[in-house]
C-alpha cells in the first residue's frame, strides 16, 4: 500500500527525515466527526473540532482491540473535547488521550497535528501515551 | 399411632422438681409459637412444657399447605428452629390426642395408642390450642371415597394421591369439584388445577370469599377466577354426592336440579373450633363454638387458657394465624407474671390466589353505624375497589380491593385516620382520576411495610438522616419492601417526596449538557421549531454548561432522534450526521471487530425466491457470514465500512431497502403465515404485518421497537412478546402493548379488542406517536407504560378516547412520517458527499482495515480470537470483488497538487 502520500514533507523538511506527513485537506474532515487515516502504516483517528483545530489519537479502541475510535461521537466534558468509543462508550480526552470514563482506563497514543494552507499534517511519530 | 416422647422426658418428670408444669393441647402453629415464646423468656426455667399433638409430626406451616402441591415435601413446611423440641424442658408427644379434662383434679387424659391404656397427666396450667377442624356439612355422600377435606398435610397428600390415581385410571383430565367458595376453597381449586385436574367451585352463598369481600368484590373475583380456567357456580346448594359404579364419588346433585360429573371432591365449607374438651369439662363456649376467653386469653377457670382458632375472644373465633400468634405471646407473658392483653385482631388480608389480587381490611362490610361506601367497579378490566368511610366521608374505616390491590399499601396504614386528598383518588387506577392521593402526607407512625414493620417515618429518615437518594438504597437501609414488595410504590413516593423537600429531586437531566429529560426536550424542540443541534444546545442546553460545550454521546443521539421524529430528514443531513451513533451514521450494525452487519428489510418476514437468491449472491460475493435473525430476516456480517455502499447498491438494485436493524426505530413486524395458507388462521396476518412494517419503517423512537401479528389465538408470531402485538380474532384484531424479550422479559397487555383494520392502524399510530413524544431516553414501551400518566388505562384514554385532545396531532405526525419516508440507503447512494463518509481511511479510501483477521467455522468466516491470531490460524479479510464500481472517491490530496 502506497499510503504515504507525502508530497508536502519536502517543503517542510529541515533535515533528512521529515517529522510531518500530509494526510488530507481540512475540508475532507467533517467538523465533530472523526476520520481514520494511515500514517506510516499506523491507523490514526483524526478529529476536526468546531474551531477547526484537528486532534489525532490512535484509531484502535484499547478496550477491545478493534480499530473504531474515529467512528465515536465527539463531544465535551466541561471544556475538554472528547470522543466516546462506539463499541462500549468509554470516553477519552482528545487533547491528551487520557481515559475519562472509566477514570483508570488506558491512555491513547496521540499525534501532533498542524494545519497549513488547508492541509492537515500529522507528526510522523506518536507523541505520547500507550504502548508504542 | 404411637407415642414419640423426646429423650429428655424422664429428667423433666422427676417428682422433686420444683418447676411448674404447663400442658399445651394441640400441636399447630400457635402452639409452636407459645412454646417458643415461653422458652425464650423463661430463662430461669420455671416452667416445663408438655405438648400433645394429634398429628404425627411437629408443628408445620399450615398456611403454606397449598405449596405442598408445587413439589414441596412435608419437611419443607417445618416451622421455626427444630432445636426447640430438643430442649430438656419441652416434651412433644406426637400422635397423642387429649381425650379428657378434669379441671377439679387439674389433669388431662391422653390416648397413648396402646390398647385401652389411657394415661392421666397432671398440670399446673393448661392451654387449649386445638385449633379447628374442617367443617363438613351434613350432605349425603360426603363419606364416599374420593371426597376430601383440606386442612392437614395428610389431607393434602391423600388428595394428591387420589388425583394422580384417577389421572392414571381415566384417559382424560380428572374432573374435580370444590364445595365452598371461601379462601380455602379457592386454594383447593388452585391446587387441583396445579395437579392437572379441572375444577369447579360450588358456592352456596351469593359470591366467592363472602367472609372477606362484599358482593361486588366477589363478582369481580369470580370473573377473574373464571379467566384462570376454574368454573364457578354461586348460589348453589349441593344436595347429594352420588357414587359411580366403582363406589367412589362420581357426581354432585344440586338443589336446582343441576348435576356435575366428578372424579374427586374437596369439601371446604369452613372450619369449626375443636372445643370438645371445653364442652365436656363445662367451660363456656361461644354461640358458634370456641372456648370463651377474656382479653388475657384466660377462660373462666383461672388455670385454663385458650389461644388461636379455638379461642372465642370478643365474641368470635378468628381463623387467621397472626392474631393466634398475638394470643400466644399474651399467654406466654401472663404465665411469667406479666399483664399483657390481646391487642385486637388485625384481620386485614392481602393475598394472591392463583395470581389474582384480593385485599380486604378493616370494616370491609361497612358495619360501622353511618359508614359510607365508595365503590369503583370495572368489569372489563376485572377490577373492583371499595372504600368504607366514616359518616363525614373523611376517616378510612376499611375497604375491599379485587383485581388490583395496588392501593392496599397506601390505604392499610391509613386505617382509622383521615384520608388526605379526595378519597375517590384511591378507587381508580393511579393517575387516571387526575386527583391526588396525597400519599406524601402519611403520618410518620403509619406502617408502610407490614412484612418488616417499617413506618413512614423510618422510610423518610432513610433520606433525611441516612443520605439515601433512591428507592434501592432506602430499601437496603430500612428493609421496607424487601419481603412481599407490595408497599414499594408507596416507598417510592415517600422517598421522592423527601428528596424533593431536600432539593435533591431525582435528576431527570439527560447529561451535563441538558437539564431536561428527553420528554421535556422533545416538547421544547417541537415548540421552538429549532432544527440543528447547535441551535437546540444554545436554546435548551444546561445554563451551567461552560462556554464551548458541544454535547456528548448521550445527548447527541437523543437530539438526532427527536429531530428525526419531528421532520424525518436524512440521518446524514448537515450537522445531523455528527449526532449519530456509528450504527445510525453508517446505517449498519457495528460488530466486535469494527466491521458491520447488513440487514435488508423483508416486511413481515416475506421474501421472494429471487430476493433470497439476490441476498445470497451478495453475501457470497462479499464473503459475508449469514444468519437468520429472530425478526424473520437475513443478517449478513463482516462488511467493512468502505464496502457498505457497494453492498447496498446491489441490494437496492434487487429491490431491497434498509431494514433499520441499527436504529432506535422499528425493527420488524414478525408474523405467522395467517389465513392465506394456515388451516387455523382466522385473519390475514401476513398482509397486515407487511402493511404495518411499510407504514412504520424508519420511524425513530426513544428505543428500538418491534411488532408482531398472529393470525389466530395460537399466537405463532409471539406477538405478546412485542412492543405492539396484534392477535386475530373472529371479529377483527386484539391489540396488546408493552411486551419485550431481552434483559427483563415482559408480556404485552391488552389495550383494545376486536378492532377493524382501520381502527387498529389508527390505534397503533397513536400509541407509537404518544410513546415517541413522551418516552424517556432508552425507555422501552413496557416501562414507559408504567411511568406515563395513568399507566395503561391512561394510555388507553389518550389514544382511544382522546382525553388529552392530542389525537389529531398524533395522527398528523404519523401521516407526515408515512409521507416523507425515503430509503436511507438509496438516498445515500444518490449523494456523492454522503458517500465520502464511507472511506475506510481519509488518505486511502478503499484500503481495508489491515488488522482484520478471520477463521472459518461451519463453512463461514468469523472474527479470529487473539489465540487464533497468535497461532497464525487467521487470514485477512476478503478483498472487495474486483468488478464492483468505484463509489467512494479517492483521496483528495493529489487533486490539490
Amino acid at each position: 500500500m502506497s499510503i504515504e502520500a507525502d508530497p508536502v514533507t519536502a517543503q517542510d523538511a529541515s533535515g533528512p527525515v521529515s517529522p510531518w506527513i500530509a494526510v488530507c485537506q481540512l475540508q475532507d474532515l467533517v467538523p465533530e466527526r472523526g476520520a481514520a487515516a494511515l500514517v506510516r502504516g499506523e491507523q490514526v483517528a483524526l478529529f476536526r473540532l468546531v474551531d477547526d483545530t484537528v486532534r489525532a489519537v490512535q484509531h484502535q479502541d484499547p478496550f477491545t482491540g478493534a480499530h473504531v475510535l474515529a467512528r465515536g461521537i465527539v463531544g465535551t466534558r466541561g471544556t475538554t473535547p472528547t470522543v466516546a468509543s462506539p463499541l462500549h462508550k468509554q470516553v477519552f480526552d482528545l487533547r491528551t488521550g487520557g481515559c475519562l470514563d472509566p477514570a483508570d482506563g488506558p491512555t491513547l497514543r496521540t499525534w501532533d497535528v498542524r494545519v497549513e494552507e488547508g492541509v492537515v499534517l500529522v507528526s510522523a511519530a506518536p507523541e505520547s501515551g500507550g504502548p508504542s | 399411632m404411637s407415642e414419640h416422647p423426646t429423650q429428655a422426658e424422664s429428667t423433666t418428670t422427676t417428682p422433686d422438681d420444683a418447676r411448674r408444669h404447663l400442658v399445651v393441647v394441640g400441636g399447630g402453629m400457635v402452639a409452636q409459637r407459645l412454646v417458643e415464646a415461653l422458652r425464650d423468656r423463661d430463662g430461669a426455667g420455671t416452667w416445663r412444657i408438655s405438648v400433645f399433638a394429634e398429628e404425627p409430626r411437629p408443628p408445620y406451616d399450615r398456611v403454606a399447605l397449598t405449596s405442598y402441591f408445587s413439589g414441596r415435601d412435608a419437611e419443607d413446611l417445618a416451622l421455626g428452629d427444630p432445636a426447640l423440641w430438643e430442649d430438656p424442658l419441652v416434651t412433644l408427644h406426637r400422635g397423642v390426642a387429649v381425650t379428657g379434662l378434669d379441671r377439679e383434679a387439674r389433669t388431662v387424659t391422653t390416648s397413648t395408642g396402646r390398647a385401652g391404656a389411657d394415661r392421666t397427666i397432671p398440670y399446673d396450667e393448661l392451654v387449649l390450642a386445638t385449633g379447628s377442624g374442617a367443617f363438613v356439612p351434613p350432605i349425603p355422600g360426603t363419606d364416599l371415597p374420593g371426597v376430601f377435606v383440606y386442612r392437614t398435610v395428610d389431607d393434602v397428600a391423600a388428595l394428591r394421591g387420589w388425583v394422580e390415581e384417577q389421572g392414571r385410571r381415566w384417559n382424560r383430565p380428572v374432573r374435580g369439584a370444590v364445595i365452598g367458595g371461601g379462601l380455602l376453597g379457592l386454594e383447593a381449586a388452585g391446587a387441583m388445577q396445579a395437579l392437572g385436574a379441572q375444577s369447579t367451585v360450588v358456592q352456596f352463598g351469593t359470591h366467592l370469599m363472602s367472609a372477606q369481600v362484599d358482593l361486588g368484590g366477589g363478582e369481580a373475583l369470580r370473573r377473574l377466577i373464571n379467566q384462570l380456567g376454574v368454573a364457578v357456580r354461586v348460589s348453589t346448594a349441593t344436595t347429594r354426592l352420588r357414587p359411580n359404579r366403582r363406589g367412589t364419588v362420581g357426581g354432585l346433585e344440586f338443589a336446582d336440579g343441576g348435576r356435575l360429573d366428578v372424579d374427586v371432591v374437596v369439601v371446604a365449607t369452613g372450619i369449626t373450633p375443636r372445643d370438645e374438651l371445653a364442652r365436656t369439662s363445662g367451660l363456656a363456649v361461644g354461640a358458634r363454638g370456641g372456648v370463651v376467653v377474656d382479653e388475657s386469653c384466660r377462660t373462666a377457670d383461672p388455670h385454663v387458657w385458650a389461644v388461636g382458632e379455638v379461642a372465642c375472644i370478643g365474641g368470635s373465633c378468628i381463623g387467621l394465624v397472626a392474631p393466634g400468634y398475638a394470643m400466644a405471646e399474651v399467654v406466654a407473658d401472663r404465665l411469667l407474671g406479666g399483664q399483657a392483653v390481646f391487642p385486637g385482631a388485625d384481620t386485614a388480608t392481602k393475598l394472591k390466589l392463583a395470581g389474582v389480587d384480593v385485599a380486604s381490611f378493616g370494616d370491609a362490610f361497612a358495619q360501622t353505624p353511618g359508614a359510607l361506601e365508595l365503590v369503583h367497579s370495572d368489569p372489563v378490566a376485572g377490577v373492583y375497589t371499595k372504600l368504607v368511610l366514616s359518616d363525614d366521608a373523611r376517616t378510612l374505616l376499611g375497604g375491599v380491593l379485587v383485581g388490583d390491590a395496588s392501593a392496599y399499601a397506601t390505604l392499610r396504614p391509613m386505617l382509622g385516620r383521615e384520608l388526605s386528598g379526595d378519597p375517590s383518588a384511591y378507587l381508580l387506577p393511579e393517575g387516571v382520576s387526575g386527583l391526588s392521593r396525597g400519599d406524601g402526607d402519611l403520618p410518620d407512625d403509619a406502617t408502610v411495610c407490614s412484612c418488616n414493620n417499617v413506618s413512614a417515618g423510618t422510610v423518610r429518615g432513610a433520606v433525611t438522616e441516612h443520605g439515601c437518594t433512591d428507592v434501592a438504597s432506602a430499601k437496603v437501609c430500612t428493609r421496607a419492601g424487601t419481603s412481599c414488595g407490595s408497599c414499594l410504590p408507596l416507598v417510592k413516593k415517600l422517598v421522592g417526596a423527601e428528596l424533593a423537600k431536600a432539593g435533591l429531586d431525582v435528576s431527570t437531566a439527560l447529561c451535563e449538557h441538558f437539564a431536561l429529560s428527553r420528554r421535556q426536550l422533545f416538547d421544547a424542540v417541537r415548540i421552538t421549531g429549532l432544527r440543528t443541534f447547535s441551535d437546540v444546545l444554545g436554546r435548551h442546553g444546561h445554563d451551567q454548561a461552560p462556554v464551548g460545550s458541544r454535547g456528548c454521546d448521550i445527548c447527541k443521539p437523543v437530539v438526532a432522534s427527536i429531530l428525526s421524529s419531528l421532520d424525518d430528514g436524512h440521518v446524514l443531513d448537515g450537522e445531523r450526521a455528527t449526532l449519530q451513533d456509528t450504527n445510525d451514521h453508517v446505517m449498519a450494525n457495528l460488530q466486535k471487530d469494527g466491521t458491520y452487519s447488513v440487514v435488508p428489510r423483508m416486511p413481515g418476514g416475506e421474501v421472494t425466491p429471487e430476493g433470497l437468491i439476490a441476498v445470497g449472491q451478495v453475501a457470497k460475493d462479499f464473503d459475508l457470514y449469514t444468519k437468520i435473525t429472530g425478526g424473520q430476516r437475513v443478517d449478513m456480517f463482516g462488511a467493512r465500512l468502505e464496502q457498505l455502499p457497494l453492498i447496498w447498491r446491489r441490494l437496492v438494485d434487487a429491490g431491497f431497502e434498509s431494514g433499520h436493524a441499527y436504529g432506535k426505530s422499528l425493527r420488524t413486524v414478525k408474523s405467522c403465515v395467517g389465513s392465506t395458507w394456515c388451516r387455523f388462521g382466522v385473519q390475514d396476518s401476513t398482509s397486515l404485518a407487511v402493511a404495518l412494517e411499510l407504514r412504520y419503517r424508519g420511524l425513530r423512537a426513544p428505543h428500538k421497537f418491534k411488532l408482531g401479528v398472529s393470525g389466530c389465538a395460537r399466537e405463532c408470531a409471539e406477538a405478546r412478546a412485542k412492543d405492539v402485538g396484534i392477535i386475530a380474532t373472529d371479529q377483527g384484531w386484539n391489540v396488546y402493548v408493552g411486551g419485550n424479550g431481552g434483559f427483563t422479559p415482559r408480556h404485552a397487555q391488552l389495550l383494545a379488542e376486536d378492532l377493524d383494520t382501520e381502527t387498529l392502524v389508527r390505534t397503533v399510530d397513536r400509541f407509537l406517536m404518544y410513546y415517541i413524544r413522551t418516552g424517556d431516553r432508552l425507555q422501552r414501551t413496557a416501562p414507559w407504560i408504567e411511568e406515563v400518566e395513568g399507566g395503561l388505562g391512561g394510555v388507553r384514554e389518550v389514544i382511544m378516547e382522546d382525553s388529552l385532545g392530542i389525537a389529531a396531532e398524533l395522527d398528523a405526525a404519523m401521516a407526515a412520517h408515512v409521507d416523507r419516508y425515503e430509503d436511507e440507503w438509496r438516498a445515500t447512494l444518490d449523494d456523492p458527499e454522503k458517500l465520502q463518509r464511507f472511506a475506510s481511511f481519509v488518505n486511502a479510501p478503499t484500503e481495508p482495515d489491515p488488522s482484520l483477521a478471520y477463521v472459518t467455522e461451519r463453512g463461514q468466516r468469523r472474527p479470529a480470537t487473539a489465540e487464533e491470531r497468535a497461532a497464525g490460524l487467521a487470514v485477512a479479510s476478503s478483498p472487495t470483488p474486483a468488478d464492483e464500481p468505484m463509489l467512494v472517491a479517492g483521496p483528495t490530496l493529489e487533486v490539490r497538487a
